[in-house]
């Protein structure tokens, strides 16, 4: 990389840092100018952790491959009754088995 | 700033840091990889702040994509925070403009899940946990982005060492925190059907915003449950 490429790299580097941070103020900014907030935006407003942390899990269940999925069964059954850290302990150790051990 | 509290968000940012930190070392792998000097790496760490939106970022880069198609590619990837920002409003109104500043700068997937279930407990989202939580994570991120780019080529494949499944487990974890949420059950069935058909039909990173806005309509428009059931206590049972 030269030095004109190097500099153009910085640069989307920071507009890509402003973009993001936008992002992370952009609700804000919004919401804030509603007085009152109807029930049914709050309903939604309750939904996005659920909605939003399921499309980084359901993806990665259907096309991360039969050995992922069995882990993330496993971590499932797991995390109803334990910690977070115990299902990623229990999910690492089922793919590593299955990877490893039945091959 | 109160020492308990931050002291108790360091602790709470562990299990991420263990998630997280394989994703920092790839990230750092993968840019150098991509061509970014080491600084480069740990900058991009430091300012974009955004896993997911990172590694698109240096594969368009690798790629010789124009400037400003990865920089709205970024934007795109990282459009969920906006209903982060949105909804986390209840809990940090109380901020200075300053800490306000910092906290949004710092929100995260996990520190939005967290600063929610804090909340959920009936516990304020103090700034002091908040930044404890935070700071912890974010330190990390850019120490493990500079062992991945000074030490790219010894990683190798995450799959080889199952570092692939930690993360999805990681948010699966988050998800069940919210289990005993009104219409849990019928917006996590909308947003994984949304988004593994978004996946299929359209392709990554959609399949985020179009499933995450499935599950969120669909909780506007079903019928309340607290109001169905008024005088009768909240609490499911799990």
């Amino acid at each position: 990389m030269d030095e004109a490429q190097h500099l153009d790299l910085i640069y989307v580097i920071l507009a890509a840092a402003v973009a993001t941070f936008a992002t992370r103020v952009g609700g804000y900014v919004l919401i804030t100018q509603l007085k009152h907030i109807p029930p049914r935006l709050e309903a939604a407003l309750n939904a996005v952790p659920a909605a939003v942390l399921t499309t980084l899990v359901a993806p990665a269940f259907v096309y991360g491959g039969l050995d992922v999925a069995a882990a993330m069964v496993v971590a499932f059954a797991v995390g109803l009754r334990f910690s977070t850290l115990r299902m990623l302990l229990a999910g690492w150790v089922v793919v590593m088995a299955i990877r490893y051990a039945f091959l | 700033m109160n020492k308990d509290e931050f002291r108790e968000g360091l602790r709470q940012g562990f299990p991420v840091i263990v998630a997280a930190s394989p994703f920092g070392a790839l990230f750092g792998a993968l840019a150098v990889d991509n061509g970014f000097s080491i600084a480069d790496a740990v900058f991009m760490s430091a300012t974009v702040y955004a896993g997911a939106s990172q590694m698109v970022g240096i594969e368009l880069f690798g790629n010789h994509v124009q400037p400003w198609l990865i920089v709205l590619s970024i934007f795109a990837v990282n459009f969920r925070h906006v209903l982060y920002s949105a909804s986390i409003a209840r809990h940090i109104r109380h901020y200075t403009p300053i800490q306000k500043f910092f906290a949004f700068f710092l929100l995260i997937d996990p520190q939005y899940a967290e600063s929610e279930r804090r909340a959920e407990r009936g516990l304020p989202v103090t700034y002091s946990w908040y930044l404890g939580f935070a700071l912890i994570i974010y330190f990390l991120w850019l120490v493990t982005t500079a062992i991945g780019a000074v030490f790219g080529q010894m990683i190798g494949d995450p799959k080889a060492i199952g570092l692939d499944v930690l993360l999805p487990i990681y948010f699966l974890g988050l998800v069940l925190g919210f289990r005993k949420r009104d219409r849990f059950l019928p917006v996590v069935a909308a947003s994984a059907v949304a988004s593994v058909a978004a996946m299929h039909f359209v392709g990554s990173p959609w399949h985020v915003s179009i499933g995450a806005l499935a599950g969120v309509v669909l909780a506007a428009c079903l019928p309340g449950e607290r109001a169905e059931r008024e005088g009768e206590p909240v609490e499911q049972g799990s």
